[in-house]
């Protein structure tokens, strides 16, 4: 058959041709997520554009006009009129040491470096959830530390025996207020936190009430009156010849306020736990402390983790607050610093802001990745 | 059953429970009575060695400070309580505004961050993350550095057509003075909107009737603009505008915008369109997508599944979350005394230092700012119960 010569059988198979390239890469990437369409080419047009003139001013202002070096204003001012000059650094460079210490004594900063270096120490592993001997370091953490850090920072003197000599919370500053004033704003509310959300779930309608109120109060209100009513209204709470420092009257109520955003974090958390560990609880005849120390508040308490982080979050953004009443925080502290003639240029304004944004964001950002990171390992499966 | 044997065993009355939680809460009042008494022994007792009287008579007095924002008549002649009334309807006002502009945003961001697009929804991401991890006061400081700073003088104001003038000093806009005919129009505006709610809820028993629906919208933007418009244009455009002119040194006339306001409403309206974004995404995310498909299956185009199917249910997830961050922004106006813009609390605080009445100004804060609080939250949750899922 002639005819059988015209059939063209293939033995072996066709080679693999690659996609093309229009889908592939970063032509294809670019194809599918940025010009799949004429509203989406526009669209990409109009974000570029408004990244570009969001981002190009601050890049110009933060590197390429900034003034690195310097000793005084001088270096900071436009040589000329009309010239731009950006971010005044060495402003900053000069006043680091205020930022992060405030006006605590020269000689005596190697206690704060102590308790900053205690801090990450013990918070570090405390964070990680691979190293073991969790309950030992939190331990240290929440019950060692904070009175080590007291001594440390305000000083220890037995009579005439000096250890550390004291120093007047009144010149502390900056980046130390900051840390302080949040994490015992949060280390003391958690107790406190953990309390309300057991009385507001109590069986005891006064109990049950008081808590109501107290976590609704503190809830209702703006966090500036209540610094107000620390700094104002406290002393005269108080017997005549009593009287606070005003460090620790901000704490009193930065604790009191932080306090009722935690009973209802932590109540979400033990609504979370089912019924069925309550009454298996109950059921090895275990009372009502032992039930909640042994079954419920460790599952709990792991399960709002990422809340808790969230409202230090919230509590860390909110101690610049405290320079309304007069404190020198970080923001504080740089706010003060306008008032310096020594470096008065117009930059120096943004540059002390800026630097703050950047400082705070750096703080935030992390802890928000971090809790980030444990609400995955926490929730694990029924993912969709 | 009557057989002494079988009555419960007598427990000792120290572990009755129901006798240990009256004891708990016996021992609580008396802990709570004894703490308040050691208050306000104290301070009767500290006011009184300060020579301090108590009540709210002082309000009466004269107040004798200028406010720079004044949405009713105020002089220096004027009471310390109008000074706190003028107060309270600033950080109304820049609440109700704050709460509009940050809506609007959050919405768009929240939408934005959903984009298919690559670089529409990292723009997106960027903002959130930026905005939400820098505190809002160094914001608001920010901008209203930026408004005082960068801003021109009056005498060299940047001219934004229509009459519209920015300088340092502020926003000047043209100020609309409404003729005595204007009122037909506002008329025309109330019975408009009146008709859409009746146009409304006949045309909606009219399609569970008869299936055939009825171009509502079109017929609500007739009325509620187009009537009002039409009324306007008859009665001769009874409006007339004072524009802002420059008198000396500073412009006079038109409506002012202090640049306290703009940068405080700039700062809140940001912050607070961060979380609302967050709060958008997640929502519209909590629909299942099991939801669109099964929409798109009954035939449903792409905008009708949006308004029909999937934003109703994203609503119901975000009702709740928004209400608390609607609560923040109103807690947050607050901040307001940093940069002395004239609200509820930077008034109190001049009265307080005036005065030295600070119980009573601190009190005025806290009823304040909880009525405002517990108001909102009880008008929110009647709404989220109306929205809300109705199980069997």
């Amino acid at each position: 058959m002639a005819n059988a010569e015209m059939f063209h059988v293939r033995t072996e198979e066709a080679p693999l041709l690659p996609a093309p390239v229009s889908t592939t890469g970063a032509i294809g990437w670019m194809r599918q997520n940025l010009f799949s369409s004429i509203g989406n080419t526009i669209l990409t047009v109009i974000g570029i554009f408004i990244a570009y003139s969001m981002i190009m001013p601050i890049i110009q202002f933060a590197f390429i006009d900034a003034v690195w070096t310097g000793e005084d204003r001088t270096a900071c001012l436009a040589a000329e009129p009309g010239e731009k000059v950006g971010a005044c650094w060495a402003y900053v460079g000069a006043y680091m040491k205020q930022f992060i210490y405030g006006r605590y004594p020269y000689e005596e900063l190697y206690r704060v470096n102590i308790v900053y270096g205690l801090f990450a120490l013990l918070l570090i592993p405390l964070a990680m959830p691979s190293v073991p001997a969790k309950g030992l370091n939190a331990f240290l953490f929440l019950v060692m530390f904070p009175i080590a850090a007291y001594y440390l920072l305000t000083g220890l003197e037995f009579g005439s025996f000096v250890v550390f000599p004291i120093v007047e919370t009144a010149v502390w500053g900056g980046l130390l207020v900051t840390l302080v004033i949040a994490v015992t704003g949060i280390v003391a509310s958690l107790p406190l936190g953990v309390a309300l959300a057991l009385g507001r779930r109590s069986q005891m309608p006064i109990i049950k009430l008081v808590s109501i109120i107290f976590i609704e109060f503190w809830r209702g209100v703006p966090l500036i009156t209540v610094l107000f009513m620390a700094s104002v209204m406290l002393p005269l709470f108080l017997p005549e010849g009593v009287n606070f420092d005003k460090l620790l009257r901000v704490l009193i109520g930065v604790t009191l306020f932080s306090a009722a955003y935690m009973a209802e974090v932590v109540r979400g958390g033990l609504q979370a736990i089912p019924k069925g560990q309550y009454e298996g609880a109950m059921a090895l005849g275990l009372r009502f402390w032992p039930m909640m120390y042994l079954i419920i508040l460790p599952q709990a308490l792991k399960l709002v983790i990422p809340g808790i982080v969230n409202t230090f979050i919230g509590l860390f953004k909110d101690t610049t607050l405290v320079l309304i009443v007069g404190m020198f925080d970080l923001l504080g502290q740089i706010k003060s610093s306008f008032s310096d003639s020594t470096w008065a240029t117009p930059s120096q304004g943004p540059t002390g802001y800026l630097f703050a944004g950047v400082v705070f964001f750096l703080f935030c950002f992390g802890m928000s990745r971090y809790s980030i990171f444990m609400e995955k390992k926490l929730h694990t499966g029924h993912k969709r | 059953m009557s057989d002494t044997a079988d009555a419960p065993p007598r427990a000792s009355l120290l572990n009755d429970p129901k006798v240990r939680g009256l004891f708990y809460q016996v021992l609580l009042v008396a802990f709570l009575v004894a703490g308040g008494w050691f208050i306000v022994s104290n301070t009767a007792a500290n006011l009184e060695r300060q020579n301090i009287s108590s009540g709210f008579d002082f309000l009466k007095n004269t107040a004798g400070f200028g406010i720079s924002q004044t949405p009713i008549e105020y002089s220096e002649t004027s009471s310390y309580g109008r000074a706190i009334v003028i107060g309270f309807l600033n950080t109304l006002l820049v609440a109700v505004f704050g709460i509009f502009f940050a809506t609007i945003i959050g919405f768009v961001v929240g939408i934005s961050r959903l984009s298919t697009n690559w670089v529409i929804s990292k723009l997106a991401y960027w903002y959130v993350e930026i905005v939400r991890n820098v505190p809002l006061l160094l914001q608001i400081l920010f901008w209203y550095l930026l408004l005082i700073e960068s801003t021109p003088s009056p005498r060299k104001s940047v001219e934004l057509g229509a009459g519209a003038v920015l300088n340092n000093r502020g926003f000047f806009l043209p100020k609309p003075i409404w003729g005595d005919v204007a009122v037909y129009s506002l008329a025309a505006l109330i019975i408009g909107i009146i008709a859409t709610f009746v146009i409304r809820s006949w045309a909606r028993k009219r399609q569970e009737l008869t299936g055939q629906q009825f171009p509502v919208g079109l017929t609500a933007l007739g009325a509620i603009i187009g009537f009002p418009l039409l009324v306007f244009l008859i009665t001769g455009l009874p409006v007339q505008f004072e524009y802002p002119v420059l008198k000396g040194f500073n412009y006079v006339g038109g409506q002012r915008l202090i640049p306290e306001f703009l940068a405080l409403l700039f700062a809140l309206s940001i912050y607070t369109a961060a979380f609302i974004a967050e709060i958008v995404r997640a929502g519209i995310q909590a629909v299942s997508h099991g939801q669109t498909e099964a929409a798109h299956a009954l035939g449903l185009r792409n905008s009708p599944t949006l308004r029909l199917v999937v934003i109703p249910q994203a609503m119901r997830v975000m009702i709740p979350p928004m209400t608390s961050q609607y609560l923040n922004l109103t807690k947050n106006s607050s901040l307001a005394v940093a940069i002395a813009f004239p609200d509820l609390v930077a008034n109190g605080q001049i009265v307080m230092n005036q005065s030295g009445r600070a119980i009573e100004i601190v009190g005025i804060w806290m009823v304040v700012y909880l009525s405002l609080s517990l108001g909102t939250s009880a008008f929110m949750n009647w709404y989220n119960k109306r929205m809300a899922l109705v199980e069997r």
